[in-house]
C-alpha cells in the first residue's frame, strides 16, 4: 500500500497538529527533519478537528493547518471538521 | 569550481527541561505552556516563616483543605500562559472595542429604548462593583493558593474580572453618564435590592481558604451571575429594544464561556483526586449555590420583574449540570 504524507513547518501550532494526527492515524510515521515535520501514514490519513482543539487548548479552523503546510500527496476530502487523504485503490 | 550542497541535520541534545522530560515520561518536545507552568512554584529554601502566618510556610499547599497529591494535575485545558494570555484577550478586546464603536458611530445608544436603557443602567453598572470584588478574589487566590497551574490563570480570572468593570463602566457612560455611575454605586451602597448581593461579595473578601474562595467566586457567583446577567437579562432586553446592550456586554458573555471551561476543568480534577475533597467540594457548593441564589433573587427581580424568579432559576441549574458532570454531588 503507498504512503500519503503531508509536511509541517515546525512551530507551537504545528507541534499539536503532529501530536493530533499521531492519536488519530495509530500507523503514522513520523520524521523530524531540519525546520520540518513530515508525516507518512500508509493508505489513509486523517487530521481531525476536535483532536487538535484538545492539543492547542483552543478553537482551531482547520484552515489554520494551511498556514503551516508544506506540501502533501493524497486525494484531499476536507470538511469543516475532517481533513483526508487518501489514495484510491 | 565545484560547489557540494549538502543537509546537515543537527539534532539537539535535549528536547525539554529535565524536570519537564520527568513529567512527561520522555525526552520530547513540550508544549509552552507545559515548560511555562510546570514545577514554577518556589518551594524550597525558605529560611524563614513568614511572620504574619507562622503556622505555614510562605508558599504552603496547607492553607486549604483540599488535598493535592500533585498540585500540577489542576491544569488549565485552555493552555493560557501570559503570552497566550494576552494574545486572546487582545483579540477579544479588538471585538468588544469595535462593537462599542459600531454603537457609538451609529447613534444606537441615543435611539436606545428609554424603558430598556433604564433597566440596563439600573442592572448592569452595580455589576461592577461586584465584578472589582472578584479582581480583589482573583488576586488571593493567587497570591495564597499552591502551584503555577491554578494560582496563574486565578489571577488571570482576576485581571478579566477587572476589564469587565471596566466595560460595565462605559457601557453606564455611553447608555447614561457620569450621574448614572454615581447613581449605581448610590444603589450599590444603599438601595435593599443590593445589599444581599453586596452581603455575599464582602463576605468572600473574608473567605481564608482559597480554594473554598475559588468555589464561591469563580463555580457558584461568576457561574449563577453570568448566565443571569448576560444570557437572561440579557435575552429580555434584546427582545425588547434590540441587540445594542447584547454587543456592549459581548466581552463578557465570551469571557464566561472560556472561563467555565478552565472552571470544570479544575473541579473535576479536584474533585476525582479523593473522595474528601469531592466530599468537601460537595459541601462548599452547595453552601454557597444557598448563599447566591438568595443574594441575587431581588437583583434577579429589579431586572425582570416576576419572570426573575424563573430565569434564575434556569442559571442556577445550568450551573448545576456543571457541577454534576465535573462529578460533584448536588445536596437536595
Amino acid at each position: 500500500m503507498s504512503n500519503v504524507f503531508i509536511a509541517f513547518q515546525k512551530n507551537e501550532d504545528s507541534r499539536a497538529i503532529v501530536n493530533a494526527i499521531v492519536a488519530d492515524n495509530p500507523t503514522a510515521i513520523v520524521s523530524d527533519q531540519p525546520a520540518m515535520v513530515k508525516i507518512d501514514v500508509p493508505g489513509r490519513m486523517v487530521i481531525r478537528k476536535s483532536t487538535i482543539e484538545g492539543e492547542i487548548g483552543r478553537e482551531f479552523d482547520l484552515q489554520e493547518m494551511h498556514v503551516h503546510l508544506i506540501t502533501l500527496s493524497g486525494n484531499i476530502d476536507e470538511t469543516d471538521d475532517e481533513f483526508s487523504l487518501t489514495w484510491n485503490q | 569550481m565545484q560547489i557540494d550542497l549538502r543537509t546537515v541535520s543537527i539534532t539537539p541534545l535535549r528536547q525539554t527541561y529535565n524536570h519537564i522530560a520527568e513529567r512527561l515520561g520522555a525526552d520530547k518536545p513540550a508544549s509552552r505552556y507545559i515548560e511555562g507552568t510546570m514545577d514554577v512554584q518556589a518551594n524550597a529554601n525558605f529560611h524563614y516563616r513568614p511572620t504574619w502566618d507562622p503556622q505555614h510556610e510562605l508558599f504552603d499547599p496547607r492553607r486549604t483543605r483540599i488535598v493535592m497529591q500533585d498540585w500540577y494535575a489542576l491544569k488549565d485545558p485552555r493552555q493560557l500562559y501570559y503570552g497566550t494570555y494576552t494574545q486572546a484577550r487582545a483579540r477579544m478586546q479588538e471585538t468588544a472595542e469595535a462593537d462599542f464603536e459600531f454603537v457609538e458611530s451609529r447613534g444606537l445608544a441615543e435611539r436606545f429604548d428609554d424603558a430598556a436603557r433604564r433597566t440596563a443602567l439600573d442592572f448592569y453598572v452595580p455589576l461592577r462593583h461586584v465584578a472589582w470584588g472578584a479582581n480583589m478574589n482573583g488576586a488571593y487566590q493567587c497570591a495564597y493558593g499552591y502551584g503555577t497551574a491554578i494560582t496563574q490563570p486565578c489571577l488571570y480570572a482576576g485581571m478579566d474580572q477587572l476589564g469587565i468593570a471596566q466595560y460595565l463602566t462605559r457601557l453606564g457612560l455611553l447608555l447614561g453618564n457620569q450621574g448614572d455611575l454615581e447613581a449605581g454605586k448610590h444603589a450599590w451602597l444603599n438601595a435593599p435590592a443590593w445589599q444581599g448581593l453586596r452581603r455575599l461579595v464582602e463576605d468572600t473578601w473574608v473567605l481564608k481558604d482559597w480554594f473554598e474562595l475559588f468555589v464561591a467566586q469563580n463555580v457558584v457567583q461568576d457561574g449563577v451571575l453570568f448566565g443571569l446577567a448576560y444570557k437572561e437579562v440579557d435575552q429580555a432586553i434584546s427582545e425588547k429594544a434590540g441587540p445594542t446592550v447584547s454587543m456592549l456586554t459581548r466581552f463578557q458573555a465570551e469571557w464566561f464561556q472560556d472561563a467555565s471551561k478552565w472552571v470544570d476543568a479544575v473541579i473535576k480534577a479536584a474533585a476525582s483526586e479523593s473522595a474528601d475533597n469531592q466530599a468537601l467540594l460537595s459541601q462548599w457548593y452547595g453552601q454557597w449555590r444557598a448563599r447566591v441564589q438568595e443574594a441575587l433573587a431581588p437583583v434577579a427581580q429589579l431586572a425582570l420583574g416576576e419572570q426573575g424568579a424563573q430565569a434564575l432559576e434556569r442559571a442556577v441549574a445550568a450551573v448545576d449540570a456543571r457541577m454534576v458532570k465535573a462529578g460533584l454531588t448536588l445536596s437536595a
